[in-house]
């Protein structure tokens, strides 16, 4: 685990207080999916909740993240609040989708948050896009694609990364290693599974960094962004991170990954691994990481609460916004 | 209108020009739009005004430009895609359907989609199976899209304006056989809405709805058949979506008589979509079925003979309207 003592006392509250939220919320929407209160899929992020907290604290509203199936964690960690996602997985029309959208079209881009997809590889190429954009426009905001080892070998990664560095924009790309796509082993879809390794072949930095790290993550990022808002060019961080449930939730876990593989990686869980280090550090108190620790269950019950009682979408809505028309 | 005449190609050039000087957020993709200006003259002389970030010229990678273009419109920027021959958009597929027609939708109307993809359809020239396709049948299906099938140099110029002012992504879709076509074409700016059909020729035997080609090819045949005294309407819908389906109701209550012309295949094509919206509105006007004249449904073939017997031509609309006014 990295250093902690040169990041302010503020910022690392905010990174424990960010990773117990995504975690938290996860809990809880997988409480919900087993009661029935969530009808569709539900990816969770449990385990790898440093990688998005570590990328999104240098990240401002302006930014603009592309994301992926297992996307709550990068809404939460871009400022979605959640009570917002919760009710977006309840369908309700308050989600910040409208109810349109449940857990893999999470639509917020008023905090930046450019939408989820349920499709693996587009985030990447839209992330490039956003890139485009803020280099035209002369800017300093930066685009960021969040997606894991699976869309490597999709054409998206290789379409992405080249046009990115040819025309030097200011992209982040944040690859989420936890080395299985659903059930299929990422050294089995990929003869190279160093991921930042093959940015050499398209000229770009990169660098991999241990994904339960939240400082390793965080340090990572910040090099990379404020490269980026500096012109100069975009870069490539693979994080080496585990997720500890399911696929999806309701999904059998058995046959692809053994108990004790799943267990050594519970024993390097990203917020328990922070928590102690901050307290030995003597950077922040046990004390301080209880009150953040009670705010945040009181945040969840709030958001479900919210959530049960807001109203359905309307029906009528049903085709609602197909089109934006012609502009005056 | 003015009397100056200038082509399609030309005709559609003039809008994009006049739409980058307004808006800086425009940017062109494409391969060979840049210091070449394009393989079908879309971009002549434009990179030497706005420059290579506008006019920017890609790595062979349709489905990453078109995932790019989705990002960039959804932060602001307004992208045009010129695909050169509009069978390279099929790579990008997935982008444009699950992405690109979507995002509006998911969003509720929070974010826009304004992209232009624009590119050469359509049968001729020898161009064979991988350049000569037309697809938009495939994009009527899905919700979210625009599709723009031009016909005149007016229309090419006037449409263009509109496409670039949308927030909408569009297809904007140029005949091969249509791009060297002269006509009058006035020097300022003006849009025509999507959505309003061209009466091309007024008549009161049959209706001919003719997409694209079929155009001038039906009012070619509008004399002879007139001599015949066959009166023909023609109707030039200038967007299939939106389709204004009441300018092909107000013909059909005239003639009672209906056909749909199209280069492009029948099943589940544009005539058969006509045909249905026709029959469930104006079924009581009709006086025979609704006719369909189409591609016929097969890859596109090199040799000339081959190629010339999948188009449908003059003399087949012309047989075509015959059949019908006699039923
Ligand atoms: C193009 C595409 N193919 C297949 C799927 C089905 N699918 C959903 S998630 C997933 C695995 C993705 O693995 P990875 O990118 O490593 O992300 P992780 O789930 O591990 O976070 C697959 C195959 C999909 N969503 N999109
Ligand atoms: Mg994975």
């Amino acid at each position: 685990m990295k250093e902690t003592m040169t990041i302010p006392k503020d910022t690392l509250l905010s990174l424990y207080r960010t990773m117990v939220r995504i975690r938290r919320c996860e809990e809880q929407l997988a409480r919900s999916y087993a009661a029935g209160t969530i009808t569709g899929a539900c990816h969770t992020y449990v385990g790898e909740e440093a990688v998005a907290t570590g990328v999104c604290a240098h990240l401002r509203d302006d930014d603009a993240v592309f994301s992926t199936h297992r996307g709550h964690g990068h809404a939460l960690a871009k400022g979605v609040p959640p009570r917002e996602l919760v009710a977006e997985l309840f369908g309700r029309a308050t989600g910040c989708s409208g109810g349109r959208g449940g857990s893999m079209h999470l639509f917020s881009p008023e905090v930046g948050m450019m939408g989820t997809s349920g499709i693996v590889g587009p985030c990447i190429l839209q992330a490039t896009g956003a890139g485009y954009s803020f280099q035209l426009k002369e800017t300093d905001q930066v685009g960021v694609a969040f997606f894991g080892d699976g869309a490597v070998s999709n054409g998206a990664f290789h379409e992405g990364l080249n046009m990115a560095t040819i025309w030097d924009l200011p992209v982040l790309f944040v690859c989420e290693n936890n080395m299985y796509a659903t059930e299929v082993a990422f050294k089995d879809s990929a003869r190279n599974t160093d991921v930042a390794g093959r940015a050499a072949g398209y000229g770009l930095h990169a660098e991999a960094v241990d994904g339960n790290d939240v400082v390793a993550v965080y340090e990572a990022a910040s090099a990379a962004v404020a490269r980026a808002r500096q012109g100069g060019g975009p870069s490539l961080i693979e994080c080496r991170t585990y997720r500890t449930r399911p696929h999806a939730e309701g999904m059998r876990d058995g046959g692809y990954r053994s108990q004790q593989e799943i267990d050594s990686w519970k024993a390097r869980d990203p917020i328990t691994a922070f928590s102690r280090r901050v307290v030995d550090d003597g950077a922040v108190t046990a004390a301080d990481l209880q009150t953040i620790d009670d705010a945040i269950v009181a945040e969840i019950t709030e958001a479900v609460a919210f959530a049960t009682d807001s109203p359905w979408p309307d029906p009528a809505t049903v085709a609602d916004h197909i089109y934006g028309g012609v502009a005056s | 209108m003015s009397e100056r005449e200038i082509s399609y190609t030309e005709a559609a050039r003039e809008a994009l020009t006049a739409a980058m000087e307004r808006d800086p957020t425009i940017f062109v993709l494409g391969e060979g739009i840049g210091e070449r200006g394009g393989n079908f003259n879309t971009t002549l002389g434009l990179y030497e005004r706005f420059g290579p970030r506008r006019l920017r010229d890609t790595p062979i990678c349709e489905r990453g430009f078109v995932g790019l273009c989705t990002g960039a419109a959804m932060t602001g920027t307004r992208p045009v895609v010129d695909f050169m021959f509009i069978d390279f958009i099929l790579d990008s597929v997935g982008e444009l359907t699950n992405q690109i027609a979507k995002i509006q939708y998911m969003s509720g109307g929070r974010l826009k989609m304004p992209v232009l993809l624009r590119g050469c359809v359509g049968i001729g020239g020898g161009a064979a199976t991988h350049h000569s396709g037309s697809y938009y049948p495939l994009f009527l299906n899905v919700p979210g899209f625009r599709v723009v099938v031009p016909t005149t140099p007016y229309d090419a110029k006037g449409l263009m304006s509109t496409a670039l002012r949308s927030d909408d992504p569009v297809l904007f879709l140029e005949h091969k056989s249509l791009l060297n076509v002269r006509g009058p074409v006035p020097e300022e700016e003006y849009q025509i809405p999507f959505g309003q059909a061209q009466v091309c020729r007024q008549g009161t035997t049959v209706t001919v709805v003719a997409i694209g080609p079929l155009v001038p090819k039906s009012l070619a045949a509008c004399d002879t058949l007139a001599a015949e005294g066959i009166s023909v309407e023609v109707i030039d819908p200038r967007t299939l979506a939106p389709l204004d389906l009441d300018t092909i109701l107000t013909s059909v209550r005239k003639t009672g008589r209906l056909l749909v012309a199209d280069e492009s295949f029948g099943p589940c094509g544009v005539g058969a979509e006509i045909a249905a919206q026709v029959m469930a509105q104006g079924f009581d006007d009709l006086a025979a079925p609704v006719r369909r004249l189409n591609g016929v449904h097969t890859p596109t073939p090199y040799s000339p003979p081959l190629e010339a017997a999948v188009v449908p031509s003059m003399d087949q609309v012309a047989a075509a309207v015959r059949d019908l006014a006699a039923e």
